[in-house]
């Protein structure tokens, strides 16, 4: 098999062969064809205003995704990002709007904190407590949702003039000329790749996750990466909660409700394995950019909105079978090794 | 081995589960430079032992000590780094990681806490290379075959620079050239001294390659022996407390006319122009290395891969099998090579798994009579004496040897008149294996033909009437049961001359 690798070292023949190993192929073949056709119909669509747009409205869903990414490569799933994510935007709301002359930029870590909070209790449930994910997190789902109505009481929302500038301005802002709202989840994407492939504790997520017996008796502490790696989903979640509420400038009972769907579907789509063990940075970004795609074609285009949530299912699960069957077409032609 | 003190000594060993005794005062003594093999029939403690050597359990008394020293090991990584190192019957690698990650799992070499990708590769190289396995360090595991993946395993416990090396049946699922690779890489390592342990229910193997055994029985140690000093039917003394009369029970039949005949079957790829004949009453071996396209022809027999072009005739009469339910209907029963795998449902009972492919016999009208079901499993089952503690027991709980027995009921319930057993006696012990044994034979006299692939030559030799000897797809040679020989098999088996 050496053999193999070496009689193709031609520089050019190489470089078609990074290419075509590049896993995400398929997904980013999708996306091309789709903007073709969407731009055929409505050329609003290649327009820069347009595409900023499609990348600001991902943005958050790019972080939990990966949040969301880490925990099924595990073998597991988070369902309670969703309530997470309106806890802690509903939370930090209630701060700020209480205590205006607060720095905006101190909710930033206070997010956080309350989202790592909920998250080391699922990974509390499901690391010591050996409750499956599905069930732990199905239940903080309802739990931290919850909390939400019991939080807010009769005061349901905190709406934008509840809110100092400043605070909106987390995610508005562009001192660099680009939204802070890509800006983070640019950050998050790079620092959880990195954590992912230069760290230890990342390796071991994908080794728990790929096989865990065998994690087991190569002494890879199991049940602590399971906590750490739900810890982690709980704060990007309450990260994404901040972001969230400084957005749309609000908070309410129902902020991100349902939300926990469109990660997983970002996940799979973007090629993580729901049987655990693999998944790389790059596709859970291309599949969430994808989503935004999708959405956003289906508003230029006109689709009716009776139609529109079908027309988004039908989308993702073409994208799916498409990547699968380019990826495997073409790395059987150019002799790579399925 | 020297004459010095042992690297690794258990004394007075005890475990129990539950009720169970599984360890009961269980000595052991292991050298550096030596390969000792450890000897038992399944539930012997064999498992046990090594497990509590290697820190997943920890024993209930008796103490262990590595080169003089008292130890305790409290979980595998504490084991690990005092250099005691398994590898397991099954590779227990990461399909999703590549080579290198696999040699270095949890271990990764760092700088400031930065994995160094760049030196882990470099390592991984240095140590395949080391083992003469070549490969990238960048491959997946996933994409290795068997005996690759346990040349990494040993690759990990080199970089662990493992004392004891403790290897549980690492042959069961390789090909008879590959398992000359393995133990010229495992005289290797014992001339660098590296302590050995050895298990495997291949008697002959430890001839070839034991220095001493240590035989356990119902989870006490019956003896240890210089290898030299013990003959096969020593070695089934100590590990059964008996002597088997005979290992390959075998009767013989006059065969009666030819039942299936195979002419010229080809699948690219896969297998080519294979051609043979199967009689009423005849056990047909087909032996080859893993990869000779035994199993493909197996499978295309049975539906599961059709055959691109070829002829089957069943009974004279010529016939397309084109889905497993076609095999079944023209009397065709298949135990597959991975019983885990292909063969039963771990999650289910012993009755559901017998009942699965005849269960339209207990559904007249679509509704499945259950007693009559399980009553039909539970007779099957213990005409088998599958060891059980009820019929509605998940087969995932059974032993090995009683898992195949559930595979060999399921099958024989549809009343086959043809038998294609692929690897039937993989990794169960000799009692068992006796039983599996007795039983084909007992088949093959009521007029069953059976079609046996196996990479056990012994087996081969023992119970076959004839013997079909695969190469590269391809029929390498037919040959008689008289006059067949080890090395007329292995010649054709592997072309050599």
């Amino acid at each position: 098999m050496v053999t193999e690798t070496r009689a193709i070292d031609a520089p050019h023949r190489g470089l078609v062969q990074t290419f075509v190993r590049f896993r995400e192929i398929g997904l980013i073949a999708f996306i091309v064809v789709l903007a073709f056709f969407v731009t055929l119909r409505n050329p609003v669509f290649l327009t820069f205003n347009n595409l900023r747009d499609i990348v600001l409205n991902i943005s958050i869903l790019v972080i939990v995704a990966l949040a969301q990414a880490m925990v099924i490569i595990t073998r597991g799933i988070d369902l309670s990002v969703g309530s997470t994510i309106g806890l802690s935007a509903m939370m930090v709301s209630f701060m700020i709007a209480a205590m205006p002359e607060l720095s905006p930029w101190l909710m930033l870590p206070l997010g956080m904190l309350i989202g790592a909070i909920l998250g080391s209790f699922n990974g509390t449930l499901i690391a010591l407590g050996r409750v499956p994910p599905i069930i732990a997190t199905l239940g903080t789902l309802s739990i931290y949702r919850g909390l939400i109505f019991l939080y807010s009481g009769t005061k349901s929302t905190i709406n934008a003039y509840e809110m100092p500038p400043a605070f909106r301005q987390i995610a508005k802002g562009a001192p660099l000329g680009i939204p802070n709202l890509i800006l983070f989840a640019v950050a998050v994407a790079v620092i959880v790749f990195l954590f992912l492939r230069y760290t230890r504790v990342g390796r071991d997520i994908y080794t728990v996750g790929s096989n865990p017996d065998a994690a087991r008796f190569a002494g890879i502490p199991l049940q602590r990466t399971l906590f750490l790696v739900y810890l982690i989903s709980g704060l990007l979640c309450g990260l994404a909660g901040v972001l969230w509420a400084s957005r749309f400038e609000s908070a309410q009972n129902n902020t991100a409700l349902g939300f926990e769907l469109q990660t997983v579907a970002a996940a799979v789509v973007g090629g993580v394995s729901t049987l655990g063990g693999s998944g790389r940075v790059i596709g859970v970004v291309l599949g969430a950019f994808l989503l935004g795609v999708i959405n956003n074609a289906l508003t230029l285009i006109q689709i009716s909105p009776f139609w529109q949530q079908a027309a988004q299912g039908l989308l993702i699960l073409l994208a799916v079978i498409v990547d699968a069957t380019i990826s495997g077409r073409l790395q059987r032609m150019i002799g790579g090794r399925s | 081995m020297s004459a010095s003190m042992p690297v690794f000594v258990m004394q007075e060993v005890s475990k129990a589960f539950g009720g169970v005794q599984a360890l009961q005062n269980v000595h052991c003594e292991i050298y550096s430079g030596e390969v000792h093999a450890i000897l038992g029939e399944n539930g012997a403690g064999k498992s046990t032992l090594i497990k509590i050597m290697t820190g997943v359990y920890q024993p209930d008394s008796g103490s262990m000590q590595l080169e003089g020293r008292p130890v305790v090991f409290n979980n595998t990584r504490e084991a690990q780094e005092h250099g005691i190192v398994a590898i397991y019957q099954e590779p227990s690698l990461f399909p999703d990681l590549d080579i290198a990650e696999n040699i270095f799992v949890g271990r990764q070499p760092v700088r400031w806490g930065i994995v160094d990708w760049q030196r882990m590769y470099a390592d991984a190289q240095a140590l395949l290379e080391r083992l003469g396995l070549k490969l990238d360090p960048r491959t997946k595991a996933r994409e290795l075959s068997v005996a690759q993946q346990q040349i990494v395993e040993i690759a990990r416990a080199l970089s662990m620079q493992a004392k004891v090396l403790i290897m549980d049946e690492p042959t069961s699922s390789l090909t008879l050239g590959e398992v000359e690779d393995l133990f010229a890489i495992v005289r290797q390592l014992r001339a660098a001294g590296t302590a050995i342990v050895f298990i495997s229910h291949r008697l002959e193997e430890l001839f070839t390659l034991a220095d001493r055994v240590t035989a356990l029985r119902d989870g006490r140690y019956v003896a240890t022996r210089m290898m030299s000093e013990v003959q096969t039917s020593d070695l089934i003394r100590m590990m059964v407390g008996r002597t088997l009369d005979e290992l390959f029970p075998k009767q013989m039949v006059e065969p009666g006319e030819v039942l299936l005949e195979v002419e010229g079957l080809s699948l690219p790829g896969t297998f080519t122009d294979v051609s043979f004949q199967l009689r009423r009453g005849e056990i047909l071996g087909m032996a080859g290395l893993v990869g000779a396209g035994r199993t493909n022809v197996a499978r295309a027999l049975f539906g599961i891969e059709p055959a691109s072009s070829g002829r089957i005739r069943i009974a004279g009469r010529e016939v397309r099998i084109e889905s497993p339910q076609q095999a079944m209907a023209l009397g065709i029963g298949y135990v597959p090579e991975d019983r885990k795998l292909h063969g039963l449902v771990l999650e289910l009972g012993i009755d559901h798994n017998i009942s699965l492919p005849i269960l339209e016999r207990f559904s007249p009208r679509g509704w499945i009579n259950t007693r009559s079901e399980t009553e039909a499993a539970r007779h099957s089952a213990q005409q088998l004496e599958v060891k059980m503690a009820s019929v509605a027991q998940p087969v995932g709980q059974l032993s090995g040897g009683n898992q195949q027995k559930v595979v060999l009921a399921k099958w024989l319930g549809t009343q086959p008149q043809i038998l294609i057993l692929d690897e039937p006696t993989r990794g169960i012990d000799v009692g068992t294996k006796a039983a599996v044994h007795a039983l084909m034979s007992e088949l093959a006299a009521q007029g069953m033909a059976i079609l046996m692939i196996s990479s056990e030559l012994p087996e081969v030799l023992g119970m076959s009437d004839r013997i079909v000897v695969m190469r590269e797809g391809r029929v390498a040679g037919i040959f008689e049961r008289e006059g067949a020989t080890q090395e007329l098999l292995m010649a054709a088996a592997t072309g050599a001359r």
